[in-house]
């Protein structure tokens, strides 16, 4: 089967001109396929948003390559990109005729309806929820039928039964046949929800693989706990972000 | 493009109390501008006390001037509050009611006619180094003018008592009944006295009159182009070295108007650019960037907007929304003031231009500044200096300052909006079309800076 991502020798160096650079992404590829719901995890500035900007068209590559699907890559940040002034409806409107889709009005009807959101549709979405914001931010990457998802920790800020409803959506977007690419820190959420996991850790990628294959890695040790796992790994690869933090004597 | 202007124009639509704001302080600050520029203390309040009797003359000869004469012309010369007393006067000063107090003593009639005592008069002011420093030179001219009017008075006065010495004619006003003889008149006529006259001494001393009659016609006939050189040696003529002379009240219409179209602009651009960075929505708009050298993007598709298409509605937009409310405040502005509408397509023209190059600068503040509130006070922060800066006279600083202040306005539209539509409304120089030209260009910089602003989008 043919990937609908494909992501190969990706590198991306932050300044350098004048300054010294930062080198945020090294040699990292990886395919995606329909109806894969891809976990990207990894301690701070392992440049998961790196990868995902780059993957969603924001940021230019120094190196490599992402080959993308005929329609494209959806894609919502993890702020909610979207209008505050204007209605649930009129945002997934707009985006839907900028995204010159045949029918908008349909588009929009059937967004509202998948993300939940049909009794909130004339209602300003700066005054939704965080967790509604959130639902309209996807249903808007959504709006031009993309086959591939970006999300960059889409439940981040968001209380339990706001990501419980997020999920939901989400996992239907993968049964329907979506790719969707996610990043998170939160680990048990993508043991829960993700068929593949990808730790990156200083640019690089160390792992790619089932959720269950990072367990076995880690040995019987961290049980059926995948944060205790992906912790074990990145120290037993001596990546420092993966050690516990020390504190002080007399630190409360 | 025809999507995102009218989500932006349903955004606006709906920040009624920000549209509100951005209407009327521009609006208030260019009409505090241009009220400050149209009503300079050229005129200052003046209290004025008249001691002069009623009906008091200056006796020219056989000719009476007015006293009231001068106090017309100072009254025309500024402000005037008429009081009573010198008491009454001093009060209005010390409350700062009027700049100054001019008495006018009782004895100047007397003074002016005595030719030996100099008529004087008083002026009463108070205050710091500033008002003084007005009324030294404020009301010091007013007098001066006032003074040059009474003397011309005077001087015509005198100018016919000698017109009547040298043709002649009734002498009323000398007390005599009869007609005074020319004395031009006086030399043919002794001459046909002397062909009768037998030579001696009658006829020699005949002959001395006849002479001296004939130096008295030819010396009096120019001591009256005498009397207009000592009223004032030297006469002002001005000349304007370009354009058209423009009206003060044009041209502080002019200044409110450009001052209004710059905030608008520049305000509504920049917040709309930073607007969209703010709310996260440019980075889904304008996402796929092209690829780095030996990258590739396959598959990408393109942006919704492209980056220059967006600045171009963000442009457009506010271009076109402050050229409706600059042109409907000249419009507006021109019922009280007179301006040639026979122009109007021509002050069109200018708004336009200049609109189109504060959006621009708007452009450039919002791509830089990346988030509103920095935007706004950024747009706050550079338009106003660049308005003053604009406005600042030759002469009144040193000429390297003056020169820097030149090179400043001249790379920020304000000045050459300023000039297009003094241009377009009072015909003043430089021309409609370098003006326009030069907005032009600053367009394109500031559009290409705004451009460049936007390439990183995180």
């Amino acid at each position: 089967m043919n990937p609908v991502l494909s992501v190969r020798g990706l590198a991306k160096r932050y300044g350098g001109r004048w300054s010294i650079g930062q080198q945020a992404l090294r040699e990292v590829g990886f395919d995606a396929h329909a109806g894969e719901l891809v976990a990207i995890v990894g301690p701070n500035g392992a440049g998961k948003t790196t990868l995902l900007s780059i993957i969603a068209g924001i940021l230019a590559p120094s190196a490599g390559e992402v080959r993308r699907a005929e329609r494209g890559v959806g894609w919502a940040p993890q702020s909610p990109a979207l209008y505050a002034k204007l209605s649930v409806a009129e945002n997934l409107a707009l985006f839907a005729r900028l995204e010159q889709v045949a029918d908008p009005d349909a588009a929009v009807a059937r967004m509202l309806e998948h993300s939940g959101l049909r009794e909130r549709a004339g209602e300003r979405a700066g005054r939704l929820s965080g967790g509604n914001r959130q639902r309209l931010n996807v249903a808007i990457a959504l709006i031009g039928d993309p086959p591939v998802l970006a999300l960059d920790e889409p439940s981040a800020s968001l209380d339990p039964a706001q990501r419980e409803r997020l999920w939901e959506f989400v996992g239907a977007l993968a049964r329907a046949g979506r790719t969707i690419v996610f990043s998170t820190h939160n680990v048990a959420e993508a043991q829960r929800h993700a068929d593949r996991l990808i730790v990156l850790a200083g640019g690089r990628i160390l792992f790619d693989g089932a959720p269950a294959a990072l367990l076995a890695q880690a040995g019987p040790g961290a049980g059926a706990d995948l944060e205790r796992a992906l912790l074990d790994f990145l120290r037993a690869r001596g990546e420092p972000a993966a050690e516990p933090e020390r504190y002080p004597e007399g630190t409360p | 493009m025809k999507w995102l202007a009218r989500k932006d124009l349903l955004v606006l639509a709906r920040s009624r109390l920000l549209v509100a704001l951005l209407v009327v302080y521009p609006v208030a600050i260019a009409l505090l501008i241009g009220f400050a520029i149209s009503r300079s203390p050229s005129r200052p309040r003046v209290a004025i006390v008249d001691e002069t009797p009623p009906g008091e003359t200056v006796r020219v000869g056989s000719q009476r001037v007015s006293v009231g004469q001068y106090a017309r012309g100072l009254f025309s010369q500024v402000q005037p509050v008429t009081v009573a007393t010198r008491a009454q006067a001093i009060e209005r000063v010390k409350s700062a009611e009027v700049l100054a107090a001019v008495v006018i003593p009782a004895d100047i009639a007397a003074r002016v006619a005595s030719a030996t005592a100099q008529a004087e008069v008083e002026v009463i002011y108070n205050g710091d180094a500033l008002e003084q420093s007005i009324v030294q030179s404020q009301i010091g001219s007013a007098l001066a003018q006032a003074n040059v009017g009474f003397s011309k008075q005077i001087q015509q006065a005198a100018a016919k008592v000698i017109e009547l010495l040298l043709k002649g004619g009734d002498l009323g006003a000398l007390g005599a009944d009869q007609k005074l003889i020319a004395l031009d008149q006086i030399p043919p006529l002794l001459q046909r006295v002397l062909a009768h006259q037998p030579p001696g001494p009658d006829r020699a001393a005949l002959e001395r009159v006849a002479d001296f009659a004939r130096f008295a016609a030819q010396n009096l006939s120019i001591s009256k182009q005498v009397l207009s050189t000592v009223g004032q040696p030297i006469r002002v003529r001005s000349t304007l070295l370009a354009g058209r002379r423009t009206p003060l009240n044009s041209f502080a219409v002019v200044v409110a108007v450009t001052v209004s179209l710059m905030f608008l602009c520049v305000l509504l651009a920049a917040g709309g650019v930073a607007l969209e960075r703010e709310e996260g929505t440019l980075a889904r708009l304008v996402r796929s960037p092209p690829a780095a050298p030996g990258t590739g993007t396959a598959g990408a598709g393109g942006a919704l907007v492209s980056r220059a298409a967006l600045l171009a509605e963000k442009a457009l937009l506010a271009a076109g929304c402050a050229f409706a409310v600059a042109f409907a405040m000249l419009a507006g502005v021109g019922a009280f003031v007179a301006l040639d509408w026979g122009r109007i397509g021509l002050w069109a023209l200018a708004l336009a231009f200049a609109a189109l190059a504060f959006a621009a600068l708007g452009l450039a503040i919002g791509a830089l500044a990346r988030e509103l509130r920095a935007a706004s006070l950024l747009a706050f922060l550079l338009s106003l200096p660049l308005a003053l800066l604009a406005l600042v006279p030759a002469g009144s600083v040193s000429r390297a300052f003056y020169d820097a202040i030149g090179a400043v306005s001249f790379v920020f539209p304000f000045k050459a909006s300023l000039q297009a539509l003094d241009a377009a409304v009072n015909s003043a120089s430089p021309s409609l079309g370098a003006s326009i030209a030069h907005l032009a260009v600053l367009t394109g910089v500031f559009g290409a800076l705004a451009r460049l602003g936007l390439r990183q989008l995180e």
